[in-house]
């Protein structure tokens, strides 16, 4: 039998994207945030996790996507990271899928810039492509917040 | 190596190198006292058990150079030879061997290639003959040491005991007159010193610091489950309910103190090191020093402590290094040639104090006013009009201390920025006092914890920010007719004139940018939060003020480290998680405070006019039959109001609840009644007839603290806060008055807040004490 992993898969602007299940702690509905002044532009702010403070990133933004329509509620999937639990806000939430390790193959060299780190690759499943992320890239903040203004 | 064999390995790892820190201390302690026979014994006992383990363990160097070590302290144990700094020398390097080869143990697991011999040469040729006998332990045996009792005599004794005789070997012992009754006290002291060492280690156990942290973090889980039960029974009527959640109010909050307590440790622990810290500074620049230490108990909690260790050791090196002269210098001054330094730790306010004193030459304020001007650091006109103490505070600028020649002259080190620094990472704050040819105290304060902070909760732009209470200074609230008045702009810069200074405005919506029409129901007025960063005071104009609360401070994620505006989060009663923020931040950001502190100072230089005129601050009311009195704003802690309904009983005490804890009441009516009546009949029994309270309304407080403790002073009316020279004095005319002033050209009667309390004799004010006692008797 063939080596199969499993993703947790949601959309984003009507894209599919994957992050392994190992990688998941919960998925949740939206919840109240608390919006960080300041911070850079993907973190959508901070939301109480059962009494563990976890930083939202917004997925549509950090992937470089069209902004949320005004009223979509977003979805929250927490995942582990090296830096404790993050929570990645997406459009909806898809299935489990069990995808066979031969169906992957790596972006195509026409994918680029900051994107290209985020995204490993894609499982070709059926009907559509699987965007694979890289949870680790995709929490980290490469973009620096507003600096401090420098004192007269 | 096996998993159980590591395992003894790592406990005695971390046995040795406790007892090692304890080493260096009692050495450097034994120097200035060499027959202190307890510290001899610890010493003693410290190298044998390390000795027998790694003898055990097989780490055959590390159990030679113990052994030389042990047999060098039998000596000195037994009185034939006394401790002399040649003889500290060695011990030390033994200690710093034994630490060497444990360091390499931990990292590689062997003993590493260390050369002694030339150590063990010395400490062998010091000691001349070897072998110890075992520390003894009954009295006959201590006796036999060290008062010259002969065998047959003890056995004589054992003797009559077994005959019947029900008294102490001791006791028998001077009776027949072999020995000394100061003798057996003596021995007494050593047998006791050897129990009480082994009883100790029976009642402590060791605990993982993670573990410790963990329930640490499960308690913070608590306190704000608690705040959200609290939350929900505030909305009740349901009286089971509201009782079941009164006691998980009390529990929390008392497990939450128990567990606080687990976190602390006393200061002596990094303390312990400084005795050689010194002793090694000293001996490399020629000097003698002697430390002193006071409130060595004093408990901090462990990353306070943590944070702390290496700005105080930077201060006590230059002290020692900086501060204390030479000792042909001191003689020459006509001081004791050996240097003091005395650390002193103390609570005081919810925080501790530490203050590093040394006897040296003292800072030289005309020497640092030119070095401050040569460096551009400030201008000459300020640097005329900079009092004592803001010139002091100079040497912590980084400009100033980074300077190599102006150390030298002025007396003190390099890097004092950065121990400032690290101090107000913390929450802390570092002071320097000093007298030419006298001496020099820095005094370091630190808030006790970290975790759980006391916050002001305010509002702004629809989300709530907590404000750390340590740097809030008062609350103002600006009616909305008098807005347009109050605010005025220099330059567009807007300011408020509060007590007659200027003091500049940040408006919390324009610095974190939020949308600035999210405020509900506005009446117009405008609420400053006084703050203070940096010895800069500022007003931070927010939309509402909520309340004080004590809140659980969480880390932000590395995503919103860079963001310098915010020291934290937390997690409000509601579940809703509200941002910490950052004083410093806030105001670097807003540009009341530069990173160099410059305009700091230059505000203060303008300022300081007004403060040498010696004005000081007086809260203004009216006391019983309309009379004028005042009270020092220093001594002041708030002002309240609370419904005559909230006024209980305890004994014949007024007091009423107030943030959790029950505050005194006195009323200065009656104070002043009682006083006079007593006048008249004073060795007649004292009346406890009382004016009843007002029925109704509001009464007004004036929350006090003096000397450790709160209490409310119950008065007619608060009139204003005015600031005031208050140099015409005249004697007073009735007790409970310091005596009367005139401020704002009205005679004032100024308060002698002591002087009311000892009258009123608040026998159960003491909530504060009253609760240590209780913790220490559990």
């Amino acid at each position: 039998m063939a080596r199969t992993s499993q993703f947790c898969t949601f959309y984003l602007d009507k894209l599919l994207f994957g992050v392994e299940l190992k990688g998941v702690r919960e998925v949740i509905r939206s919840l109240d945030m608390t919006k960080v002044p300041l911070a850079p532009a993907v973190v959508c702010g901070l939301i109480n996790l059962r009494g563990q403070i976890v930083t939202a990133v917004d997925l549509r933004r950090r992937l470089e996507l069209e902004p949320r329509p005004a009223g979509m509620l977003a979805r929250n999937v927490v995942v582990r990271s090296e830096d404790g639990a993050v929570s990645l806000l997406v459009d909806e939430i898809g299935d489990v899928v069990e995808v066979e390790e031969s169906s992957f193959e790596p972006p195509p060299e026409t994918l680029r810039g900051s994107v290209r780190t985020m995204i490993l690759g894609v499982h070709k499943l059926n009907d559509r492509l699987l965007h694979v992320l890289d949870i680790e890239k995709a929490c980290q903040m490469t973009e620096v917040a507003e600096t401090v203004a420098p004192g007269r | 190596m096996s998993d159980t064999d590591s395992d003894i390995v790592k406990d005695f790892l971390v046995e040795s190198y406790e007892n090692l820190d304890r080493l260096d201390r009692d050495l450097v302690g034994l120097e200035k006292n060499p027959t202190d026979r307890d510290a001899l014994a610890g010493v003693f006992r410290t190298i044998h058990t390390i000795k027998g383990t790694c003898g055990f363990l097989g780490f055959n160097k590390l159990e030679k150079v113990a052994h030389v070590g042990e047999n060098l302290l039998t000596r000195l144990r037994d009185g034939q030879l006394t401790l002399n700094p040649e003889l500290t020398t060695a011990l030390l390097g033994m200690v710093d061997a034994v630490r060497q080869m444990l360091g390499s143990i931990d990292v590689s697991g062997g003993e590493g290639e260390r050369d002694d011999t030339k150590l063990i040469a010395t400490l062998t040729r010091l000691q001349q003959s070897s072998e110890a006998p075992e520390l003894p332990s009954s009295i006959g045996d201590i006796l036999m040491q060290r008062a010259g009792v002969t065998q047959a005599e003890i056995l004589l004794a054992v003797e009559k005991q077994k005959e019947g005789d029900p008294r102490r070997m001791g006791e028998i012992l001077v009776e027949q007159g072999v020995v000394r009754p100061a003798d057996v006290v003596d021995a007494l002291r050593i047998q006791q010193s050897s129990r009480t060492a082994a009883a100790a280690s029976d009642s402590t156990i060791r605990v993982d610091v993670a573990l410790l942290d963990r329930v640490m973090n499960l308690v913070g889980e608590l306190v704000l489950a608690r705040n959200q039960v609290l939350q929900f029974a505030s909305r009740t009527k349901d009286t089971a309910f509201l009782a079941a959640s009164q006691r998980l109010n009390l529990i929390t909050t008392e497990l939450r103190e128990g567990v606080m307590k687990t976190r602390m440790q006393p200061i002596g622990n990094i303390w312990g090191q400084f005795p050689r810290t010194v002793r090694d500074v000293a001996l490399g620049c020629g000097k003698e020093v002697a430390i002193e230490m006071e409130g060595k108990e004093t408990e901090l909690d462990k990353t306070i402590i943590e944070a702390i260790k290496d700005p105080l050791t930077h201060l006590v090196r230059n002290s020692v290094d900086h501060g204390i002269e030479l000792p042909a210098e001191r003689v020459k001054a006509g001081k004791d040639r050996i240097g003091r330094l005395i650390l002193r730790a103390f609570h005081e306010g919810g925080q501790v104090n530490i203050e590093i004193s040394d006897d040296g030459a003292g800072l030289n304020v005309e020497l640092i006013r030119k070095k401050a001007v040569e460096r551009a650091l400030i201008t000459t006109e300020q640097a005329a009009r900079l009092t004592e103490r803001e010139i002091f505070n100079l040497i912590f600028v980084p400009g100033f201390s980074t300077a190599e020649k102006v150390t030298n002259v002025s007396g003190r080190g390099v890097g004092m920025d950065v121990v400032k620094t690290n101090v107000e990472k913390i929450g802390g704050t570092v002071d320097v006092h000093s007298t030419l040819g006298r001496g020099t105290t820095v005094r370091v304060k630190i808030p006790l914890t970290l975790a759980i902070i006391p916050a002001l909760v305010v509002t702004c732009g629809g989300d709530r920010y907590a404000i750390p209470q340590v740097s809030l200074l008062e609350l103002v609230r600006l009616k909305a007719a008098e807005v347009a008045k109050g605010i005025e702009l220099v330059h567009g810069a807007p300011v408020y004139r509060l007590r007659g200074r200027l003091l500049p405005l940040v408006y919390l919506t324009q610095e974190l940018k939020l949308a600035a029409d999210a405020r509900p129901e506005s009446d117009g007025a405008v609420y400053i939060v006084v703050l203070r960063a940096d010895e800069r005071q500022f007003g931070l104009v927010v939309d509402e003020i909520n309340d004080t609360e004590e809140i659980v401070v969480k880390p932000l994620r590395k995503q919103l480290k860079t963001v310098k505006t915010f020291a934290g989060s937390s997690i409000m009663g509601d579940g809703k998680v509200a941002l910490i923020l950052d004083v410093l931040g806030l105001a670097q950001r807003a540009g009341v405070v530069t990173e160099t502190r410059n305009r700091a100072l230059t505000e203060k230089a303008t300022e300081s006019p007004t403060t040498v005129g010696e004005k000081q601050t007086f809260l203004l009311f009216a006391g019983p039959g309309d009379c004028r009195m005042a009270v020092p704003l220093s001594t002041l802690a708030r002002l309240e109001e609370f419904p005559v309904a909230q006024v209980e009983m305890s004994g014949s005490q007024w007091v009423t609840q107030y943030r959790g804890q029950i505050l005194p009441l006195i009323r200065l009516d009656v104070v002043l009644q009682e006083q006079e009546r007593e006048k008249d009949r004073r060795n007649k029994l004292r009346l406890m007839e009382v004016p009843p309270l007002p029925d109704s309304g509001p009464i007004q407080v004036l929350v006090l603290n003096h000397d450790g403790r709160s209490f409310g002073l119950v008065v007619e009316r608060i009139l204003d806060i005015v600031e005031d020279c208050a140099d015409v004095k005249s004697a007073a005319t009735r007790a409970s008055v310091l005596y009367s002033v005139v401020i704002g050209d009205r005679v004032t009667e100024l308060l002698d807040i002591p002087a009311i309390l000892r009258s009123a004799d608040l026998k159960a004010a003491h909530p504060a004490r009253a609760k240590k006692s209780t913790e220490a008797a559990n």
